[in-house]
């Protein structure tokens, strides 16, 4: 099982949330990249789009499933990752890193404080 | 859930293992689409012991096969196998299989979510016949090297004329006491063997066979299986064949012999008469969205087909499915929308099957 970085939240559903700011970087977790194995496809929202927590803003299929990408803060999304739609892939190889998906401007911070920290979805990783 | 033989080679090299059909089996090792391309490059191992072994003995074998498969076997040399289907009385298919004969008896290979169905089917047909059934699955393993290095792989490992082995041929006999049978077959659009060999030598032919470096056969799970079959335009049952599905509107009339007496011949001989309603055929979509099972096709007129495979395929890097479509409706260079779901259809376009074949 790869590390878990400890400067971001997680929800149930394996994505992570980084804030800086008011500015909310979204992105799914190793575990969810190797579940949904071999990432063919990246849809995210338009830049500008609002979305709305909790409700899927994007879509993410790989070989073997098609799954949602959820907003779990409200706000307005400010950049995507362009880079996903040539290579999807790195979802797979750098999921915490160049595998990001969407910086949403968020409307009110206090959503996040009901998801895990590090620790806690390490735990729930290792519960299986 | 069941466990495969090779099970602890498996484990040792990695692989994320998956429930299917009541067995637990790699999905993948390193991932799909890597395997999909080291088979098509390479060549790969898959363990493929979950799928049925089910022997057929005593005088009245071979009729009991006529009966139940549509294909004509009572013509096939020892050392020949032949594709075919088991219908039910409605034409609908109960399974696609492999039957082999052997000197004394002959060997159905079937699906692994099929067998017991398939053993109770045998066996109703073997009761006012001079048959024995014996399921040899659990005794037995099965593996499949598949690619361009496959044979030559194997034939460097074994005392065994395999590169003259002609397609859907096999050979049998016993190096150093263990029996072995291998087969000119496969399910990859590759060249390649099937090996059935005894579960107890699981252990040996881990430590024997694949390696890790690139240009050796490495292990493939079930992932990569299922997209290369799908490119190399191969049905796979539960998708494209079903009971609900028939072998003539799947395009498969090569593995028919209207002319002789089984079970389901009526019905598809009507089929043949009237023309199915609805054909298999392969799917080309715009763009890089994968259309799922159950996935609608829809032109100008409506519905017009319901998808049955679909993926993302690593070597023709395109989004290709397998469909039934309504016969008029059927032809190549078709287009057509796809609902993916969400806001707007996918084009779309009706193209020949495989979309993959291998130049050599």
């Amino acid at each position: 099982m790869s590390a878990v970085p400890d400067d971001r939240k997680y929800t149930q559903t394996h994505e992570w949330l980084l804030v800086e700011g008011q500015v909310v970087t979204v992105g799914i977790t190793q575990y969810a990249a190797d579940e949904l194995t071999d990432i063919t496809y990246v849809e995210l929202p338009e830049t500008g789009t609002d979305v709305a927590a909790v409700s899927a803003m994007g879509e993410i299929e790989s070989v073997k499933a098609t799954s949602d990408i959820v907003a779990h803060v409200s706000g307005k999304v400010i950049e995507i990752n362009g880079a996903l739609a040539d290579e999807p892939g790195l979802v797979n190889t750098d999921p915490f890193g160049r595998g990001w998906m969407v910086k949403v401007q968020a409307d009110d911070l206090s959503a996040l404080e009901g998801l895990m920290d590090a620790s806690a979805y390490a735990a729930l990783l290792s519960e299986g | 859930m069941k466990q495969t033989p090779l099970h602890d080679f498996h484990v040792q090299h990695g692989a994320k293992m998956v429930d299917f059909a009541g067995w637990q089996m790699p999905l993948l090792y390193t991932g799909i689409v890597p395997e999909h391309i080291h088979t098509r490059q390479v060549g790969s191992l898959f363990d493929v012991s979950h799928m049925g072994r089910i022997e057929v003995h005593g005088p009245q074998a071979e009729e009991l096969l006529e009966r139940v498969c549509t294909r004509r076997l009572g013509d096939a040399q020892v050392g020949q196998s032949r594709y075919s289907h088991i219908c039910n009385e409605a034409g609908g298919i109960l399974d696609d299989v492999i039957v082999s004969r052997h000197e004394k008896h002959w060997l159905v290979v079937c699906n692994a979510a099929n067998r017991e169905r398939i053993v109770a089917w045998l066996g109703e047909h073997a009761a006012d016949r001079d048959v024995e059934l014996r399921d040899v699955t659990d005794q037995t393993l099965m593996v499949a090297l598949q690619g361009p290095a496959a044979i030559e792989t194997l034939a460097g490992r074994l005392p065994v004329p395999i590169d003259t082995l002609k397609k859907y041929r096999f050979t049998t006999g016993a190096f150093m006491g263990i029996p072995y049978t291998i087969a000119r077959s496969g399910y990859t659009g590759e060249d390649g063997v099937e090996l059935i060999l005894p579960a107890s030598v699981a252990g040996m032919l881990g430590a024997v066979l694949p390696t890790d470096d690139d240009a050796s056969l490495k292990p493939a799970g079930l992932g990569a299986r299922d997209t290369l079959r799908l490119e190399a335009g191969m049905p796979l049952y539960g998708h494209e064949l079903s009971e609900e599905t028939d072998t003539l509107s799947a395009g498969m009339a090569w593995c028919v012999d209207l002319a002789k007496d089984f079970v389901g011949a009526d019905r598809l001989r009507s089929i043949a008469a009237e023309g199915p309603a609805r054909k298999l055929v392969g799917i080309e979509l715009e763009g890089r969205r994968i259309a799922r099972p159950g996935t609608r096709l829809v032109d100008g007129s409506g519905e017009i087909g319901t998808v049955t495979s679909g993926t993302f395929a690593p070597t023709l890097e395109k989004s290709i499915a397998m469909a039934y479509v309504r016969s008029d409706a059927s032809e190549a260079g078709r287009e057509l929308a796809v609902e993916l779901g969400g806001k707007s259809t996918t084009r779309a376009r009706v193209v020949p099957l495989p979309f993959y074949k291998r130049t050599d």
